[in-house]
């Protein structure tokens, strides 16, 4: 079996509560490298609680996840240190957030953006670092020009761009997305869609996306899992989950869209 | 899976069985086929028949695991090993999709902002062709389908019905695939072209290609197929 056949991330029996509240209950998946899995389900379903507890920033109540490092170690992340699993955060993951305010260094600029995840992987020559950070920024359409603009004077699509190179530029294996068109104008929202299609084709990027809109989990993953109540009720190949949706509940998601 | 494909066939379907259960009317249920059975060999075109609603899309999309199955099996042949696309996993079916069996829907899924050369390309590059090369294969074979050049650089989302399933056509066909399915890939073109895809469809045919496809067009099946599978019968067992 070559490595490109094992899984980059194994999550097992993964639940948490909130006090009484469940957030996500016995959850249990695999990603592949270069392997695209999006995680539908309505607000409340646990699909953000469920990336939380992948990306490490929650902790299980119950269960594990474990992760291929490059040496083709898998480890129990719980097990890992926080300044190892702060380093593997900075390189080998990615987290693209819904919010690029939460994503991004809201007063630092777009160039000092991008590089601030090189430097942290022991980058030091500074005309190395903007060159890339310039690279960069044109793989994500922002002009040579806008370098020194701190992302504040940012359209909304532009922050989000921004927030995709700083997050790819330590060319990452994995990568979270928490909704990353939401609450962007459609002609937007397809510009973006269509340049994380590109780069994630590219790269070979294994990405689990949490999204609510059909339309999203259709253009951009191989695989699906739809939620409902913390709990995974669906999973299969995305255009046949979304073709010939099995339970009631997907059913329900399908039909209220118009062509997902 | 380990029951391989007796005999030479690329497809052998077997006792296939499906019913949609509509749970959001009352789970009413709506019976597609039962008990389908039959096989598709290297180098033959097999359309499915039968008047509208009997089933025969329903069927194509089985076979290529874009539809469930209740029962049954879907053997495929890919290299040495045989798939039952019923029952494998997702990733082996979409490893299965990649490199063995190719899909001809009727309506191209317009993707923002990508050419139609690259939309046309990509299953080459995919396979690992280097994209120069990919990309003028694409255009040879767009121009073949009688697609005017100033057209290829653009996204096709502003195309007519007849250029768009022309370039669903070039994207579906430029890869070699040993299996194909094709639903009914003329339905839109005029003479000339459904001449050019008739002859597509002989190439392939040529290049020991197995083909599974529905052809309303009496003209273009008549030429194309080798035998009628009629599905109706499947239809009435449900």
């Amino acid at each position: 079996m070559s490595t490109h056949d094992q899984p980059l991330l194994i999550a097992e029996g993964l639940s948490k509560n909130y006090g009484a509240r469940i957030g996500c209950r016995d959850v249990s998946l695999a990603v592949h490298p270069g392997e695209v899995l999006a995680v539908v389900g309505e607000s409340g379903s646990g699909k953000s609680t469920l990336l939380g507890l992948l990306s490490t920033e929650l902790a299980p109540t119950a269960g594990r996840v474990s992760y291929r490092l490059r040496d083709g170690d898998m480890r129990d992340l719980a097990t890992m240190g926080a300044a190892e699993r702060r380093l593997l955060m900075r390189t080998d993951w990615g987290f693209v957030r819904q919010n690029p305010e939460a994503g991004l260094r809201m007063a630092v600029s777009a160039g000092g953006n991008v590089g601030e995840r090189l430097m942290a992987v022991g980058w030091r020559h500074y005309g190395k670092i903007r060159e890339e950070a310039l690279d960069w920024l044109g793989r994500v359409e922002i002009e040579a020009d806008r370098i020194d603009d701190d992302p504040r004077a940012f359209s909304g699509g532009m922050r989000q761009r921004l927030q995709i190179a700083r997050n790819l530029v330590t060319r990452p294996r994995l990568v979270f997305m928490d909704e990353p068109t939401g609450g962007l104008d459609v002609s937007v929202q397809a510009r973006l869609l269509d340049l994380i299609r590109t780069l994630v084709a590219e790269m070979g990027l294994a990405v689990i996306i949490v999204t609510h809109d059909l339309a999203v989990a259709r253009l951009l993953s191989h695989r699906m899992v739809v939620m409902r109540h913390g709990r995974v009720i669906e999973t299969g190949i995305t255009d046949q989950v979304l073709d010939d949706p099995r339970e009631p509940y997907t059913q329900l998601l399908v039909s209220s869209v118009l062509a997902a | 899976m380990s029951t391989a494909i007796p005999g030479t066939a690329i497809l052998d379907v077997s006792g296939l069985s499906k019913t949609f259960i509509l749970h959001l009317r009352e789970g009413a249920r709506l019976p597609v086929v039962a008990g389908a059975g039959f096989e598709v060999f290297p180098g033959e075109c097999v359309a499915l028949g039968g008047p509208s609603g009997a089933g025969k899309s329903s069927l194509l999309k089985m076979v290529y695991g874009n539809y469930r199955v209740d029962a049954g099996s879907i053997l495929v042949r890919d290299g040495d090993e045989t798939i039952d696309v019923a029952g494998t996993t997702p990733r082996r079916l979409i490893r299965l999709r990649a490199t063995t069996m190719g899909y001809v829907s009727q309506f191209l899924r317009v993707i923002p902002r990508v050419s139609a050369l690259d939309v046309v390309a990509e299953p080459l590059i995919g396979d690992g062709v280097p994209r120069d090369e990919a990309v003028k294969t694409a255009g040879a074979l767009l121009a073949r389908l009688n697609l005017p050049e100033r057209l290829w650089a653009l996204p096709p989302a502003t195309f007519s019905g007849g250029e768009q399933q022309r370039v669903n056509i070039a994207r579906g066909l430029i890869a070699h695939r040993p299996l194909l399915l094709m639903d009914e890939p003329t339905a839109s073109l005029d003479a000339a072209n459904r001449q050019v895809v008739i002859g597509l469809i002989e190439d392939k045919k040529r290049a020991g290609v197995g083909i599974l496809g529905i052809f309303h067009d009496a003209e273009v099946r008549d030429v194309v197929c080798d035998r009628v599978i009629d599905v109706t019968s499947f239809a009435q067992a449900a």
